[in-house]
C-alpha cells in the first residue's frame, strides 16, 4: 500500500516539477490528457486484465466517441437536415435491415444452394436499394453551402450528454465485432479489432455528410461547467479577482479552465474506477478472472464463455468510448486525420502492461505516469538532443537527429514496453 | 460492342495493377504464415519489418547511385536487395535472441507473444522514422515502362492502351522465383521437411531429433527475406512510406487468414483474392461498361461499387465474411 502511494506521489512530483520548471498552463494540460488516457487504460484493462481479450483497435472506439459529440452537440444544421436527412437515414435503414434479412434467411433455411443463393439475392438487391436511396440524399447534403457545413449537423444538445452517446456507440460497434471474431483465437480478435480501427477512421475521413470529414468540425460546445476564457477575462470581477491574488488575468483564465476540464475527468475517472473495482471484487469478477485463468474449467462449471467475454468487451469498449467522447469536448474540435493507431491503441496498451495489468490503480497509474513521459518528450525532446548535438558542426545530419528527436518516443515506449514484459510482466502495480 | 477494348481496359486497370498488388500481398503473407506456422503467434511486427528491410534496401541503393552503380533497364534496387536481406535477417535473428526467445522457452501464451511484437514493432517503426523519416521516398529508376500506353495503341491501332510498368513486371517475376525457391525449399530440402514436420506437430519433430533452435533460426531468416522483398516491390511499385507499411498489416493479416494460417498455399492464394478483391471493388466500371454494351444503354454513374478510400474495408470484409463461415481459411489452416 505504501509502495504503491509512493508510486502516484512519485507521478505527482513529475507534474509538479513540469509546473515549476515549465510552465503550470502545460502540466495541467499534460495533467487533462493523461486523465483521459487513464479512463481509456481502464477500459483496456477491463478487456484485457479481467478477461484477457486482446483489443488492437482502441483508436477505433475513441474515435467513435468523438463522433457522437459532434452527433449531439454540434449546431444543427437545418437546411442540410432537410435535403438529405431522412434520405440518408432511410438509406442506412434499408442497409441495416437488408444485413438483417440476409442473416435471418441464412438462419432458417435449409443448409443447400438454395440457402445460398437467397442470401446472395438478398445482399446485393439490398446493396443496390441501399445505394439508390442513400447517394441522391448525401449529395443534396453535400452540396449545402459546403464551405462551412456540407453535413447533416448535430442536434445541438449539451456537450455532457454526448458523453455516454459515445459509451453508447462504441459498445454498438464492440457487439458486432465481438459477435463475429469471439469465441475464436485470441489473435483474430486483434486482427479485426485493428481492422474495425481503420475502417471508423476511414469513415470518418471520407463521409462529409457525417461530420465534414477532413474539412473538419470546429467550435464544438464546452461542457456545462466550464467557461470560455475570453468570457473570463471579460468579466470585471474575475480580473479583480485575479489581480488582487497576483496572478495575470490572461494565465489565471486558462488555467482555470484547464482546472475545471481536470475536475471533471477526476469525476469521470473515480466514478469508473469505483464501478470497476466494484465489479472486479463481485462473484461476476470473480468469474471473470476464473474464465481468463482457464476456460475449460469454467466452462465445465457451467459459465457461458462466449457470453462473458462479449459482455466485457462490449463495457471496456463503452468506457473507451465515453473518453474520447471527453476528448473531442476538450478539444473543442473533430479532427480525423489525427487519429493514429500508435498513439490512440499501442499507447494505451503501453500504459495498461506498464501500470499492471489487471488492476484497476495500476492502470490509472500508468496511464498518468506514461501519458506525462509521452507529451513531456513533445516538449523537452528537441531540447534534449539540441543540447547532445551542441558540439556538432552545423550540418544536414545535425538538423535531421534533431528534427527526429520526436521520434525518439516510439524507440523509448517499445523499449519499455519490451522491459517491462521481461522483467516485470506484473507491472508497477501488480494484480493482487 | 466492342469487346477488345473492354478488356484492354480492363487488363489495364484491373488485372495487371491487381497482379502486382497481389504478388506484393503474397509475399508479405507467406512471411506472417511461415512464423504463425514455427512459432505460432501472429507477429504485427511484420509490417514494420517490411519497412525496415526496404528502408536497408534505399540506403543500399543511393549508396549505389551516388557512386555510378546501375542495373540498366532495371531498379538498382534489386541489387542492393541482397543488402537489405541480410541486415534485415540479421536484425530478426537478433530480435529472436535477445527478445522472443525467452518466451518460447517459458511457452507463453501465444498473445503474450503477440504483444510482445507489438514492443518489437515499435522499436522498428522508431528506429525506421529516426534514419530515413516519415517522408514519401521514390527510389525507383531504369526504365518507366515495359510497354507505355502510347507505343501499345501505335502498335495495336487499338483506342485504349495498356500499360505495364517495369515494377509491375519486375513484381511478378520476382515474386514467381521467390515462391518457386520457397516451395522448392519447403518440399525437398532436408532443412524445408523439418520446418513442416515442426509446423505440423513440434512434439513429434523434437523427438525425431530435428533442431528446434536451427528450424527457428531458418524462419526468422526465410520471413525476413520474405519482408524485405515484398516491401522493396512494393515500395519500388508505389513509394515508401513507414506508415503505409504498417497499414499494410491488415490486407496481409487478412490473406494469411483467408488463405488458412500456417498454409503457404494458402498465403499466396489469399494475397491474390484480397488484392483482387480491394481492386475490383474500388475500380470505376464505367469505361469498361461503356465499351461492352450498346450505346443506348451506356452508364451515367461511374460504377464504383466503394470508393478507393475504403479499400481496408474490403480485405476486412472478406477476413470477416472467411472468419463467420470457414475460420480455418480456404486452405485448411490450423487455427482456431
Amino acid at each position: 500500500m505504501t509502495r504503491n502511494l509512493a508510486l502516484f506521489g512519485t507521478v505527482a512530483v513529475l507534474f509538479i516539477l513540469t509546473g515549476m520548471f515549465q510552465s503550470w498552463n502545460l502540466s495541467l494540460s499534460i495533467l487533462g490528457i493523461s486523465l483521459l488516457s487513464a479512463i481509456m487504460a481502464l477500459g483496456v484493462n477491463i478487456q484485457w486484465g479481467y478477461a484477457g481479450l486482446f483489443n488492437t483497435g482502441i483508436m477505433g472506439f475513441t474515435a467513435l466517441g468523438g463522433l457522437a459529440v459532434v452527433l449531439v452537440s454540434a449546431r444543427p444544421v437545418a437546411e442540410g437536415w432537410a435535403a438529405g436527412g431522412t434520405g440518408i437515414l432511410g438509406g442506412l435503414f434499408l442497409g441495416a435491415a437488408s444485413i438483417a434479412a440476409a442473416v435471418f434467411a441464412w438462419n432458417r433455411m435449409a443448409p443447400g444452394r438454395a440457402r445460398m443463393l437467397v442470401t446472395l439475392v438478398i445482399c446485393i438487391g439490398g446493396f443496390i436499394l441501399f445505394r439508390m436511396v442513400f447517394d441522391p440524399a448525401v449529395s443534396a447534403v453535400e452540396a449545402f453551402n459546403p464551405a462551412t457545413a456540407g453535413n447533416i449537423g448535430g442536434l445541438g444538445l449539451p456537450a455532457l450528454v454526448s458523453w455516454p452517446v459515445g459509451g453508447l456507440l462504441a459498445a454498438a460497434a464492440a457487439w458486432a465485432i465481438g459477435k463475429i471474431s469471439l469465441g475464436l483465437r485470441s489473435d483474430y480478435l486483434a486482427i479485426a479489432t485493428l481492422g474495425i480501427a481503420e475502417i471508423v477512421i476511414a469513415v470518418m475521413k471520407n463521409e462529409d455528410w457525417l461530420a465534414r470529414g477532413v474539412k473538419n468540425i470546429i467550435d464544438l460546445p464546452r461542457p456545462w461547467p466550464v467557461p470560455y476564457e475570453v468570457e473570463l477575462q471579460q468579466s470585471a470581477a474575475f480580473v479583480d479577482w485575479a489581480t488582487r491574488w497576483g496572478f495575470d488575468p490572461m494565465t489565471a483564465s486558462s488555467i482555470i479552465v484547464k482546472l475545471m476540464y481536470i475536475a471533471l475527468f477526476t469525476a469521470v475517472l473515480l466514478a469508473v474506477i469505483w464501478l470497476s473495482e466494484r465489479a472486479l471484487n463481485s462473484p461476476w469478477g470473480r468469474m471473470m478472472r476464473a474464465i481468463r485463468d482457464n476456460e475449460v474449467s469454467s466452462a465445465a462449471m457451467g459459465k457461458d464463455v462466449k457470453r462473458r467475454h462479449l459482455q466485457v468487451f462490449i463495457l471496456g469498449s463503452a468506457v473507451v468510448g465515453i473518453a474520447g467522447a471527453m476528448y473531442t469536448s476538450m478539444a473543442g474540435q473533430l479532427l480525423p486525420g489525427e487519429y493514429n493507431p500508435l498513439r490512440f491503441t499501442f499507447l494505451i496498451w503501453v500504459m495498461v502492461i506498464v501500470g499492471g495489468s489487471g488492476n484497476n490503480w495500476g492502470a490509472v497509474l500508468g496511464g498518468l505516469l506514461i501519458g506525462w513521459l509521452w507529451l513531456i518528450v513533445e516538449s523537452l525532446g528537441p531540447l534534449v538532443m539540441s543540447g547532445i548535438v551542441a558540439g556538432m558542426a552545423d550540418g544536414a545530419l545535425k538538423t535531421h537527429l534533431v528534427d527526429s528527436a520526436q521520434h525518439m518516443r516510439l524507440l523509448t515506449l517499445g523499449v519499455i514496453l519490451l522491459l517491462v514484459l521481461r522483467f516485470s510482466p506484473r507491472g508497477l502495480i501488480p494484480e493482487k | 460492342m466492342d469487346i477488345l477494348n473492354a478488356l484492354i481496359v480492363f487488363l489495364n486497370f484491373v488485372f495487371v495493377p491487381g497482379l502486382a498488388y497481389g504478388a506484393q500481398l503474397a509475399l508479405g503473407a507467406l512471411g506472417v504464415t511461415l512464423i504463425y506456422g514455427i512459432l505460432r503467434f501472429s507477429n504485427f511486427a511484420h509490417g514494420d519489418t517490411m519497412a525496415f528491410g526496404t528502408m536497408v534496401t534505399i540506403l543500399v541503393t543511393w549508396w549505389f547511385q551516388s557512386m555510378g552503380i546501375n542495373f540498366g533497364v532495371l531498379p538498382t534496387a534489386l541489387l542492393a536487395l541482397p543488402f537489405g536481406i541480410a541486415v534485415t535477417a540479421l536484425f530478426a535473428l537478433g530480435t529472436d535472441r535477445v527478445i522472443y526467445r525467452f518466451y518460447r522457452k517459458q511457452k507463453a501464451a501465444p498473445v503474450i507473444l503477440v504483444m510482445v511484437s507489438l514492443g518489437v514493432m515499435f522499436v522498428m517503426n522508431g528506429i525506421v522514422r529516426l534514419i530515413i523519416g516519415v517522408d514519401d521516398q521514390n527510389f525507383t529508376d531504369g526504365e518507366r515502362f515495359v510497354i507505355s500506353a502510347g507505343d501499345f495503341k501505335t502498335a495495336t491501332g487499338l483506342a485504349e492502351g495498356l500499360a505495364i510498368k517495369t515494377t509491375q513486371a519486375v513484381t511478378v517475376a520476382t515474386a514467381l522465383i521467390v515462391m518457386a525457391l520457397l516451395f522448392w525449399f519447403l518440399q525437398k530440402t532436408r532443412t524445408g521437411k523439418s520446418m513442416r514436420a515442426f509446423s505440423d506437430n513440434e512434439d513429434l519433430a523434437l523427438l525425431s531429433g530435428i533442431n528446434p533452435d536451427r528450424v527457428v533460426a531458418v524462419t526468422w531468416i526465410i520471413a525476413a527475406g520474405l519482408a524485405t522483398i515484398a516491401g522493396v516491390l512494393y515500395g519500388l511499385d508505389k513509394s515508401f512510406k513507414p506508415f503505409v507499411y504498417f497499414q499494410l498489416l491488415l490486407p496481409i493479416f487478412a490473406a494469411a487468414i483467408v488463405g488458412g494460417l500456417g498454409s503457404p498455399i494458402g498465403a499466396i492464394a489469399g494475397g491474390f483474392l484480397i488484392a483482387f478483391s480491394e481492386v475490383m471493388v474500388t475500380y470505376a466500371w464505367k469505361k469498361v461498361v461503356t465499351y461492352i454494351v450498346p450505346e443506348s444503354m451506356a452508364p451515367d454513374g461511374l460504377l464504383q461499387l466503394m470508393s478507393t478510400d475504403y479499400k481496408f474495408a474490403v480485405s476486412f470484409a472478406i477476413l470477416i465474411i472467411v472468419l463467420i463461415f470457414m475460420p480455418t481459411g480456404l486452405f485448411k489452416g490450423k487455427s482456431v
